[in-house]
């Protein structure tokens, strides 16, 4: 299935969990937050959590600013 | 001379009153060793996507946040919304419950649009949030914020990265007489006598990112700012001397020896 994460258009596994995208990106969970359709997925429901086709997924994390 | 009291936000003391920001410097190191001896116990972050993939260095392993509390900003909002969900972001990142709330009205300028900012506030106060907004020097819109629920208010003394020190003093001490929770001046602050005067006109605290990441040596301009913090607090509390128009002859004026011949 296609889906978008941040930005980026990307083919990955039917059915992916939150928890499935992170290990396939290697990102780590620790200070990340992930939203799905402008949702907060909250880190609880990471692996329970499947992506659909054309699902709009942000993963974020503190970077510098002031 | 009795001890200081702290500054106290959601609910934690503080005993620097100087916060300082992770952006603009031109390594991690350099930034990790500004914060060492800005003295600071509070550090501003932005949060934004992760570059793809997702290995790489974190800010985050150049601060320890045993030591540090962090505040994660909605830097670059335009809108309360998508303030209010930067902030969900950050603290479902795990960053704590306190928030920089800027909604930002103009792009040239980054001049707070103040009725997105009292309604982020509003809400995100209600939300169990310690909202700190980045607000104009205005203090009808700084009573406004304290009413709406914000922990302090953070008037800016000049445009954010301008280095123009504290433009308008008197409405920032208007400010201080007007609202009875924390005023921390946020942005504008160039050198080291812009946050002293901050501290003499009797804030509670300075928080600044580009004068410390921009000066040629950011380690030095930090220490520089945390003495500045610390001598413009301790003259507020001293209290000054009043202004006189003529002088006033500091040696007695009886005394003299007769030199007439």
């Amino acid at each position: 299935m296609n889906i978008t994460v941040n930005g980026k258009a990307m083919e990955v596994a039917d059915a992916l969990s939150v928890d499935g995208l992170l290990a396939h990106l290697s990102v780590s969970r620790q200070f990340t937050a992930v939203a799905v359709n402008r949702e907060i997925t909250p880190k609880a429901s990471y692996a329970s959590v499947t992506l659909r086709d054309g699902d709009r997924v942000e993963i974020v994390r503190p970077m510098g600013g002031g | 001379m009795m001890t200081d009291t702290t500054l106290v936000l959601g609910g934690k003391e503080y005993t620097s009153r100087l916060i300082v920001g992770t952006g603009k410097y031109s390594s991690n190191e350099v930034m990790r060793d500004a914060h060492e001896e800005s003295g600071a116990e509070m550090i501003t972050v932005a949060v934004r996507r992760v570059s793809l993939p997702g290995q790489g260095d974190s800010i985050l392993d150049f601060i320890d946040t045993k030591r540090y509390t962090l505040l994660p900003n909605t830097a670059g909002c335009y809108t309360a919304d998508e303030a209010i969900r930067t902030a969900y972001l950050a603290r479902e990142a795990g960053l704590g419950d306190l928030v920089k709330l800027e909604v930002i009205g103009d792009a040239r300028t980054l001049f707070p649009d103040v009725q997105g900012l009292l309604e982020a506030t509003r809400t995100l106060a209600r939300e169990g949030f310690t909202v700190m907004p980045y607000t104009n020097d205005d203090p009808v819109i700084a009573r406004r914020l304290e009413e709406a629920g914000a922990a302090c208010v953070m008037p800016l003394g000049a445009p954010i990265g301008s280095g123009l020190g504290i433009r308008n003093p008197y409405n920032i001490k208007i400010i201080l007489e007007t609202v009875s929770v924390p005023v921390i001046v946020d942005a504008g602050v160039g050198t080291a006598s812009d946050a002293a005067i901050a501290m003499e006109l009797g804030c509670d605290g300075v928080l600044m990112n580009t004068a410390i990441a921009s000066a040629k040596d950011p380690v030095a301009m930090a220490r520089a700012m945390r003495l500045a913090v610390e001598a413009g607090r301790l003259a507020y509390r001293a209290g000054r001397m009043s202004k006189k128009l003529y002088a006033t002859a500091s040696s007695p004026l009886e005394g003299l020896p007769d030199w007439t011949s």
